[in-house]
């Protein structure tokens, strides 16, 4: 099994003034499902094209399977890019965009053709490899897209937002697609994505981007449950940030003083805090349990949003306004209404508290 | 029918007649024989106009060299315009807006200037390095005309860059192909429209320029200039017999670009594989670009040929000789009137016979009168003024 690791050894990209990757530091195991997550103008991109050999780092060394990539063009790399928009050639036909790779590498036609057919095979749309892409569907594009990738046998696959462009179910349908693929040819995927779902449900592990810096790496359980960062916090999933003051800390846990009244809640990132620090508490909407005795407090609920499984519950404590997700109990359940005063609380651990940071509304 | 679509109508058809009425008025005197380009009156129908077209042999020596210039310039100015619209689409914004006006200038200084400029230019060079050779009509003509034809051909080039997918040469890139083999084997079957319009466009700026090339071409002459000095000298049909050539030809080439361009956009979108016009082998031939090109070539090679048998000589001798007896008509009316004048004359004629002998006669001392003024005899039409001309020969 050859190495499909990638190594980013403190990269930084600047463009003129601007920094668009501020010392990336990680590696990415062989054979592993990789996704950078961020909002748009985060780097994530910029750190694509770097890794595909598009642009040079300012500083720091991409490494493939151990190996310096400095000065190696993108036709030479071991990586193969699947683009926003698939890039697919609109004069050739499927199988002679599938079979590209092999046509510049001097691969004979029947050859090609050949190659071009197991690729249709494992895509499993066999038989369209005399259609124009222009004739196919979204989805089919896509398809199409990955097996010409795969026809260079990259080491490193790299997909950069490919999904985005396909409708909601489709897009689902794809993400499973796409994750079987991966386990099938055993090539490291690196995906871009500012969309969570495809991120969290896809990867092996994430790294979540902000502002040109790699807030977190992790699994996804551990990005959602264990964010680092307010940003983190903020961008993935929803989640309620409540303001306040340290009153003091003991282990994993600390005490921290809002408008809304003290709580206690586990530690962010291991930091040590003390009294009088300034800190964010974060509280997902589906951990505010209506009746919970630990950190109990009261709101009023002002209004609700229906959606199916789960109902979006807004409720105000003073100037606060929480979520809170509540698991549609059908009709044998009641939800409380309009204007009636709640009382909710959370376990200390399912909360976070984060030093005060920029958060994802503003990034 | 209601008022707006009598006027829509009515407006349809005067524009048409305004913008199509010279060439179908001007093609049709190609097959007059009337020696003056002429609908009205109808002489004979006859292709005479095209054998003395042909026969033109300083028309033929200037088309040869237009073709040759022609060829020079469209395989020197296409990949000229094509790296100008490459570098352009790869420049900063602030450097494409300076360049581009600097590529676009010449096609706006006038073509007199560029003309004489080139001649002096090249003049220098050729005196300066001692290769005289480069001073000669043809590689003057061609370096001056692309000066602004590869202008041309880079607009073009331009248009169709601005739809292209940076991404595709990426793409290619990053699945292992060279930049050379990306350039031929994405960019450049992405272009082939636009090279060919470009082509098409260069050719014929080359071929109708005049104000460049009258200067460059030098002691040589290309069709366009041989014809202009041809119209100086007036004209005649065998120039309508060259226009329904140009429109014939202009014809063919579109209609057969047509068949083309509706048949890749049939197979691009996938109606080929449905529509009854492609199922049907038969019909799928005739509808070929190449089968349509032939059959078209065909057609007009049979009138042609139909054409070149086609003797007028006798309609022609016929009108010759209507003409004739209608001039002797004339002249004997002429004569006629003539004669009653000086029968007139006889009659009235004065004492003196000077016709200013009354005139002069008091002003003068009493001398002897002067000889009498010679008497008007010519029955000539312009008798007087033609007079020592034409009044022997008439006068018999």
């Amino acid at each position: 099994m050859p190495d499909r690791s990638v190594l980013l050894d403190h990269i930084t990209i600047r463009f003129g003034n601007f920094t668009a990757v501020d010392n990336a530091n990680l590696k990415i195991n062989s054979g592993e499902f990789f996704s950078f997550l961020g909002p748009s103008g985060c780097g994530k991109t910029t750190m694509l094209r770097c890794i595909s050999g598009f642009s040079e780092p300012t500083e720091g060394k991409v490494l493939i399977g151990g190996k310096d990539m400095a000065g190696v063009g993108p036709n030479k790399r071991p990586t193969a890019l699947i683009f926003q928009h698939l890039a697919l050639f609109p004069l050739m036909t499927v199988a002679e965009n599938i079979a590209f790779p092999l046509e510049v590498r001097g691969v004979s036609k029947k050859e090609r053709r050949k190659k071009a057919d197991e690729l249709l095979e494992m895509i499993a749309l066999p038989g369209i490899g005399d259609k124009k892409p222009g004739e196919l569907s979204g989805g089919q594009k896509q398809r199409v897209a990955i097996a010409r990738a795969l026809a260079v046998e990259p080491d490193i696959l790299l997909l950069d937002e490919p999904l985005s462009a396909l409708d909601l179910k489709l897009r689902q349908h794809m993400r499973t697609e796409l994750r079987a693929i991966q386990k099938q040819v055993g090539v490291t995927f690196i995906y871009i994505t500012h969309d969570q779902g495809e991120a969290l449900t896809m990867s092996d592990r994430v790294a979540v981007m902000s502002r040109g810096v790699i807030e977190q790496v992790g699994e996804p359980d551990r990005i959602y449950n264990r964010p680092r960062s307010a940003f983190v916090a903020s961008f993935v999933g929803e989640n309620n940030a409540v303001e306040g003051i340290i009153k003091g800390q003991s282990g994993e846990t600390a005490a921290l003083e809002t408008p809304m009244g003290t709580f206690e809640a586990r530690v962010g990132g291991g930091r040590k805090y003390k009294a009088g620090d300034k800190a964010l508490l974060f509280v997902r909407p589906e951990q505010l349990i209506p009746g919970e005795s630990a950190n109990a407090f009261q709101s009023v609920l002002s209004r609700q949003e229906f959606e199916g499984a789960t109902n979006h519950v807004f409720a105000n404590t003073g100037d606060q306004e929480l979520r809170i997700s509540m698991v549609n109990a059908g009709l044998a359940g009641s939800l409380p209404g309009q204007g009636e005063t709640l009382s909710l609380g959370f376990r200390p651990l399912n909360a976070t508290i984060l030093p005060v940071g920029h958060m994802a509304s503003e990034a | 029918m209601n008022r707006h679509t009598l006027f829509g109508g009515a407006y349809a058809i005067a524009f048409f007649s305004f913008l199509f009425g010279p060439l179908i008025i001007m093609s049709m005197t190609a097959f007059n024989s009337s020696r003056f380009p002429r609908v009205s009156p109808w002489e004979c129908f006859t292709t005479g106009w095209f054998n003395e077209l042909f026969g033109n042999a300083r028309l033929m020596e200037g088309l040869l060299n237009s073709v040759i210039i022609g060829v020079g310039v469209v395989a020197l100015a296409v990949p000229i315009g094509l790296a100008g619209a490459l570098a352009l689409s790869e420049l900063p914004a602030k450097l494409r807006a300076a360049l581009y006006t600097v590529l676009i200038l010449p096609i706006l200084i006038p073509g007199v200037v560029l003309g004489i400029s080139t001649i002096v230019l090249w003049g220098q060079i050729s005196r300066g390095m001692g290769a005289g050779f480069l001073y000669n009509g043809y590689f003057l003509t061609i370096v001056g005309q692309i000066t602004f034809v590869s202008a041309y051909a880079m607009l073009v080039f331009i248009a169709r860059l601005q739809r292209f997918d940076a991404t595709q040469t990426e793409a290619a890139l990053d699945l292992g192909a060279t930049p050379g083999q990306a350039f031929r084997k994405i960019l450049l079957p992405f272009m082939a429209p636009a090279i060919g319009s470009a082509a098409f466009i260069t050719l014929l700026a080359s071929f109708e320029n005049y104000n460049t090339t009258v200067f460059t071409v030098l002691s040589e002459s290309t069709f366009t200039t041989a014809l202009a000095s041809k119209v100086r000298h007036g004209t005649d049909p065998s120039l309508s017999a060259l226009a329904v050539i140009i429109i014939t030809i202009t014809l063919v080439g579109a209609l057969t670009n047509e068949a083309l361009q509706r048949r890749k956009e049939a197979e691009m979108g996938g109606r080929a594989s449905r529509s009854p016009l492609y199922l049907n082998p038969v019909t799928r031939t005739l509808t070929h670009p190449g089968v349509v090109l032939a059959i078209l070539v065909a057609v007009i090679g049979g009138i042609s040929y139909a054409g070149s048998q086609h003797d007028s000589s006798v309609c022609e001798a016929g009108v010759l000789q209507e003409k004739l007896d209608r001039q002797e008509e004339l002249r004997a009316a002429q004569r006629a009137k003539i004669e009653a004048m000086e029968a007139e004359q006889e009659k009235t004629l004065p004492k003196s016979n000077s016709a200013f002998g009354g005139a002069f006669g008091g002003l003068g001392t009493p001398a002897p009168a002067p000889e009498p003024a010679p008497k008007p005899e010519s029955p000539s039409a312009f008798g007087g003024a033609f007079g020592g001309i034409t009044a022997p020969k008439t006068d018999e």
